[in-house]
């Protein structure tokens, strides 16, 4: 469908910018020598000026058909000629049809024989319209296509962010993971009971992750018994190394934050961490709301002796880069090193879960 | 191998985790001829108990606290083969392949284990053992430098961080590692050390002569051609045309 008749709103303003084109017509029709008068070139200009507005819409389809690219440029113009004189003829039929008609009123009589000789003038006058028809439906069809390249590229920067947010989620880390297994291999013979245990703690969290990583934001208790269950099935791991202290204020646990946010924290905190360390410590997670901010955080001892591990810069930038998509400014990030212990800040705006 | 008869082999388990433990003393208790030495929870345990009692093989873990399964290995002695047991570290696996180091990736099936023992005995036994500190290098992400170097001095180990490291000196097949006034002698050869080290801190300032940039205080013309570098701990080092060549290319 024609942009113009696409919407409501738009074809008044296009018939109102034809009426200059339909005061020059009734000029050209009463100029003097024509033997027309002022009141028979109104009556013939106006509606035949319309009736081109509503002709001139169809050569949008030739104008989309035919865009005058240089392996069609040949192609175009022929078309547009063709299109220009079929359309001008049959306009000029109108004219005469319509010329007739008010030829059977007294004050008009005979004025289908005074157009007789405007014949030529009327000819040039539908293939100037023509032109300004085609020349409108090409600057139509041009901002289209800049409207739909930018709707195209909205999209495209959209499916880019979906595609890395759902990479983010998927990183539950091989490393944990196969380590996990095996443990339970290890505990098979040595332990069954918590052989069996730790492939429940496992599953549960495995099943828990991947619920969350489907939605785009969740409640803080959420993300939080998410990480108590990573931390369950490290602490069969790691024996008594590994402990955890929790420090939560409701308010806070209630709001919303991006799935599996603090869930790389935690495991940064034990792998860089706990495991650093012969003697194993605690993991600290404290959750506090006040002043509209949800503020978290995540402290955990380190052995300076002990070698660095690689990769905890790219989860502490992943981290920060999620913030930065959710909230921007507003989002407050901060991971410090401390001589033994390891200290990550999150302050975001408090939001409520729904 | 079932059934044939294997000549006794020692072995050391060296992991952090006890789960981790269990498992591998499980499978290698299953192979006959297999004598488990000792358990060890971390690098400076096993170091500890391969002075006491050399094993013919030592299984590894990579991830450990103080001492990773690299640094232990640099501190065990050069004729014990090591199998790594790790989890997922697609670094160390490359460093295995290439320099033909035999390892088994968490979780593992007993037969794993046992084929990586027969390998390592074989290994040991033609004396084709790569060199711990070339294992350590290969393991290093590209761009990441050594951040410091472990020295053994009998059943003691030191652990020295580069920031401290003032000045190596090759000494037959050992380098004299200078810092913090004292000396450590290490079983390597000063061109590995100077490719270990970050390039823009550490200058190879003459064929035996490494040093570190912050360290040297100013420079005075020796015989013709060769300088005297005088380090921040009052030494001197002797500096050749090309060493001195080089020290002027970092400083400008």
């Amino acid at each position: 469908m024609h942009p113009i008749l696409a919407r409501p709103g738009r074809l008044n303003p296009y018939l109102a910018a034809c009426t200059p084109l339909a005061a020059i017509l009734t000029a050209l029709l009463a100029r003097p020598g024509a033997g027309i008068r002022a009141y028979q070139a109104i009556a013939m200009a106006w509606p035949l000026t319309f009736a081109y507005a509503f002709i001139g819409l169809s050569v949008w389809y030739v104008c989309r058909q035919f865009r005058f690219r240089r392996a069609d440029a040949l192609r175009s113009l022929v078309a547009h000629a063709v299109a220009a004189i079929l359309t001008t003829c049959i306009w000029l039929g109108l004219a005469a049809v319509l010329a007739a008609a008010w030829g059977l009123w007294s004050p008009f009589a005979g004025l289908l024989q005074l157009l007789r000789p405007q014949g030529l003038a009327l000819f040039s006058v539908g293939i100037l319209l023509y032109v300004l028809a085609a020349a409108l439906n090409y600057v139509l069809l041009a901002l289209e296509a800049a409207r739909e390249a930018e709707r195209r590229e909205a999209n495209l920067a959209i499916l880019a962010r979906d595609a890395q947010l759902a990479a983010l989620k998927a990183q539950i880390r091989p490393h944990f993971l196969f380590n996990s297994l095996n443990s339970i291999a290890g505990l098979a013979s040595t332990d069954p009971d918590r052989a069996q245990e730790m492939c429940v703690r496992l599953s549960d969290f495995l099943r828990k992750s991947m619920a969350a990583g489907e939605k785009s934001a969740i409640p803080l208790s959420e993300e939080l018994a998410l990480s108590r269950t990573y931390l369950d099935v490290e602490a069969l791991r790691f024996g008594d190394r590994l402990t955890v202290e929790e420090d939560l204020d409701e308010k806070g646990a209630g709001c919303e934050i991006p799935p599996l946010l603090l869930q790389p924290l935690v495991e940064n905190a034990v792998r860089h961490g706990i495991a650093s360390r012969v003697e194993g410590g605690t993991v600290r997670v404290s959750v506090a709301r006040g002043g509209g901010r949800l503020r978290i955080l995540i402290e955990n001892p380190f052995d300076p002796d002990s070698p660095s591990r690689p990769g905890t810069g790219i989860g502490l930038r992943n981290v920060r880069e999620r913030l930065a998509a959710r909230w921007g400014a507003e989002a407050l990030f901060a991971a410090k090193k401390l001589t033994d212990r390891f200290l990550v800040v999150i302050s975001v705006p408090a939001e409520r879960a729904a | 191998m079932t059934g044939e008869a294997r000549p006794p082999v020692t072995v050391l388990i060296v992991d952090d985790e006890a789960p981790a433990r269990a498992i591998l003393r499980e499978y290698l208790q299953r192979i006959p001829g297999v004598r488990i030495l000792a358990e060890c929870a971390n690098g400076f345990e096993a170091v500890k108990a391969a002075a006491e009692a050399p094993p013919d093989v030592v299984f590894l873990d990579i991830e450990m606290p103080k001492l990773n399964g690299f640094e232990t290995l640099e501190l065990l002695d050069p004729g014990i083969a090591a199998v790594f047991v790790t989890a997922y570290d697609a670094w160390a696996v490359k460093a295995f392949e290439v320099s033909a180091v035999d390892y088994v990736l968490k979780p593992y099936a007993p037969e794993r284990i046992a084929a990586a023992l027969d390998r390592a005995i074989e290994r040991r036994r033609s004396r084709a053992m790569p060199s711990a500190v070339d294992i350590a290098a290969a393991a290093r992400p590209e761009g990441a430098w050594l951040e410091r170097i472990v020295v053994r001095d009998g059943s003691r180990v030191h652990v020295i961080p580069v920031e401290k490291l003032v000045a190596a000196e090759a000494q037959d097949d050992y380098v004299g590692l200078r810092s913090e006034g004292k000396t450590f002698l290490k079983a390597q050869t000063l061109a590995s050390l100077a490719a270990s080290l970050d390039p823009t801190r550490f200058v190879r300032v003459h064929r035996s002569h490494l040093i570190r940039l912050d360290c040297l205080e100013r420079l005075e013309a020796y015989a013709k051609g060769s300088h005297l570098a005088i380090l921040s701990d009052g030494s001197r080092v002797p500096v050749s045309r090309d060493g001195h060549a080089r020290l002027k290319s970092l400083l400008e």
